[in-house]
């Protein structure tokens, strides 16, 4: 770690391994999985906070007695992340952490 | 408790000193000798460099999600964001929400893979397929920067809070009390390492979370559980005194792009604050790293869930007058509120709670700051890589040291400033300066050390500027209650960046530069990002835990 990179030889197994159909599927599945919910959330959290700014009246709007659209919307976020939260790890466990665990077995325990 | 109760009207006129401060400094004593005698038990083994830096990375998922939990609910979710909704109602939630939101950026995108690919300090990571030298050199000085921030914030609370419990106005008694804190942390940082000070985080987050659970029932019970109820006097409240509705936005933020900035920086913070990089290193695999981050959203989404009741609690309870008027200012809402709740015996509990929040966090950031000193300054710029472990973690011991120095003279600069507002600045400068080269790291295979040195160079050197001439820092009109500008410097006004955060400039800015400096450079080490992206994927050759 603290060394300056060695030079590898072309049969690096890393570099095998890289080049590999199965990590290529694992790479894009892990990818195809986070990266629309990362946007997803990222989006709904800005249009909150442009709401926030731009609609105050909407926002400050009372709904449900002295709650308002603001604290609707608000506590809605924090379910939302709740459920992202719930639905990555799940997946996480069930379908990434095996495929991930097969290709490090096949690497070897050792480095 | 209930003759104390009655007598609430009292408190406001008598704000300097409210409670028994024997009862207070009593309780945390309480908290400190437990902590300790956790803290030595726990420096018997703590020779080695994994087990200084990373606990031995022996920790599970739910205890080292629990640590992490401490270790974000910091003096400023508690006492500031519970201040900051007392007083401005709606916007100061918002905070709360940037914060939680913000952990699925670290779940999604970071913590697993940072996990498999680094060893101590988030530099291992930005450094691991680039030039060791300039790019640690570079992560080490963003690492110390984001926390010397965070620090300063923690510390302004220790004084804040200090002078609202012990009754300390004079200056000479508030600064005895930082360097007592600021001692006791380095104790526990030097001998209890990274184990020590994650079973005071442990520790600290129970009982904050437990703490703030019993005031928010305490305080819906009085609106008959009913959080309508609750905002509607909360409001009234306000507006009788004052004339704010407390549920509007807009009440802290006038500019609606401060506002924008102020929250890309809270939901792009938190991914790259290196104390929080770092404690995914206590576990042994990236599963418990995944299982931290399932723990600390939950925990931290529910403690987030209280301060809004006990904000508003405050704010009727309380009373914006009275927050602003104590020692503390905005930070004592919270404080102020246990004590109109439950007397000087919850005031009590409460108190050492923030203080023992306070200690954990500093704990944990100084241990941060010294691993980086140590690890990547020490280790591979003085001695070019060849220092033994033990080597390093004599010299993290010592810099921490040092570091503790730092913070207790930065505290006793930084008393009276608004904490959740000094975190932001932080999570501004962590979003800028770290998050664009770690995602550019894992994610894109083209990246090299020049867009590494350019992002976090740039995010850093630009972030501080626009900090540095920003109203936070001179120019803010003089607020006519307190007769002071709410600026960071008194008398004098040389600011031309119009926003309080940096972030709406300095995080774009940061991730563009990254790319502008990866395709402007030829490198690429083939090898070492095949060992990285495999590393980060399956976990084939990541550091594991220390047998005992």
């Amino acid at each position: 770690m603290s060394k300056e990179a060695p030079e590898r030889v072309v049969d690096d197994p890393n570099v095998a391994m890289q080049n590999s159909p199965e990590f290529a599927q694992l790479r894009s599945k892990f990818r195809r999985f986070v990266f629309p919910l990362t946007a997803l959330f990222l989006a709904w959290y800005f249009l909150y906070v442009l709401l926030s700014v731009f609609a105050k009246d909407f926002m400050g709007t009372r709904v449900l007695g002295n709650i308002t659209w603001g604290l609707i919307l608000g506590l809605l976020q924090f379910v939302s992340t709740f459920t992202i939260t719930m639905v990555y790890a799940r997946w996480a466990d069930r379908v990434f952490d095996p495929e991930a665990e097969a290709l490090a077995q096949k690497m070897g325990v050792k480095q | 408790m209930s003759a104390l109760l009655g007598s609430a009207p009292s408190l406001v006129p008598a704000a300097t000193t409210v409670g028994n401060p024997a009862i207070n400094i009593g309780i945390f004593a309480l908290f400190v000798v437990v902590t300790l005698a956790i803290v030595i038990r726990a420096s018997r083994n703590n020779r080695s460099a994994a087990e200084y830096y990373a606990g031995g990375r022996a920790f599970t998922g739910r205890q080292n999600g629990i640590a992490i939990a401490g270790d974000y609910l910091s003096a400023a979710s508690f006492l500031g964001i519970a201040g900051a909704i007392a007083i401005n109602g709606y916007d100061g939630f918002l905070y709360s929400i940037g914060f939680l939101v913000a952990w699925l950026v670290a779940l999604l995108l970071v913590a697993e893979l940072l996990r498999n690919v680094g060893k101590y300090t988030m530099a291992d990571v930005l450094s691991f397929r680039l030039r060791q030298r300039p790019v640690r050199i570079a992560a080490a000085i963003s690492t110390l920067v984001v926390s010397f921030f965070y620090l300063l914030a923690q510390m302004a609370g220790a004084g804040g809070l200090v002078a609202l419990l012990l009754g300390i106005e004079g200056a000479v008694g508030q600064r005895l009390v930082i360097v007592v804190v600021g001692i006791l942390m380095i104790f526990y940082v030097i001998f209890g390492g990274m184990k020590g000070t994650t079973w005071v985080q442990i520790i600290k987050a129970v009982l904050l979370i437990i703490g703030a659970a019993i005031m928010t029932v305490w305080v819906l019970a009085k609106f008959g559980l009913s959080l309508s109820n609750l905002l509607g006097e909360a409001t009234a409240a306000s507006q009788e005194a004052g004339g704010k509705d407390l549920l509007q936005p807009g009440l802290q933020y006038k500019n609606p792009v401060d506002f924008i900035s102020l929250s890309m920086a809270l939901v792009l913070g938190t991914a790259g604050l290196p104390h929080v990089l770092m404690r995914f290193y206590t576990v042994p695999t990236s599963r418990e790293a995944r299982r931290s981050v399932v723990w600390a959203i939950w925990l931290i989404g529910i403690f987030y869930i209280f301060t809004l009741i006990l904000g508003f609690g405050a704010a009727e309870l309380v009373g914006a007058a009275a927050i602003k008027a104590a020692p503390g200012g905005v930070n004592s809402a919270a404080p102020l509120l246990a004590f109109e709740l439950g007397g000087e015996i919850l005031l009590g509990i409460i108190s050492a709670v923030a203080f023992a929040t306070i200690l954990a966090v500093v704990a944990g950031l100084t241990i941060t700051a010294s691993a980086s000193l140590s690890h990547d300054i020490y280790n591979t710029v003085v001695k070019k890589g060849t220092a033994t472990p033990e080597e390093e973690v004599k010299v993290a011991r010592i810099a921490a040291l040092v570091l503790g120095a730092i913070a207790i003279i930065g505290g006793i600069f930084a008393l009276g400033q608004n904490i959740a507002f000094l975190v932001a600045l932080a999570f501004a400068i962590a979003a800028s300066a770290n998050l664009p080269t770690i995602l550019y790291s894992l994610f894109w295979k083209r990246f090299n050390t020049r867009g590494a040195l350019w992002s976090i160079y740039g995010g850093l050197i630009s972030a501080i500027t626009l900090i540095i001439f920003s109203p936070v820092v001179s120019g803010k009109p003089i607020d006519p209650l307190t007769k002071k500008s709410p600026s960071m410097l008194q008398g004098v006004d040389f600011h031309w960046f119009p926003l309080d955060n940096p972030g709406i400039i300095s995080i774009p800015l940061g991730f563009v530069l990254g790319y502008i400096g990866t395709v402007t450079s030829r490198e690429y080490n083939a090898a070492k990002y095949a060992e990285m992206e495999v590393r980060s994927l399956t976990g084939h050759g990541a550091e594991t835990a220390t047998q005992h």
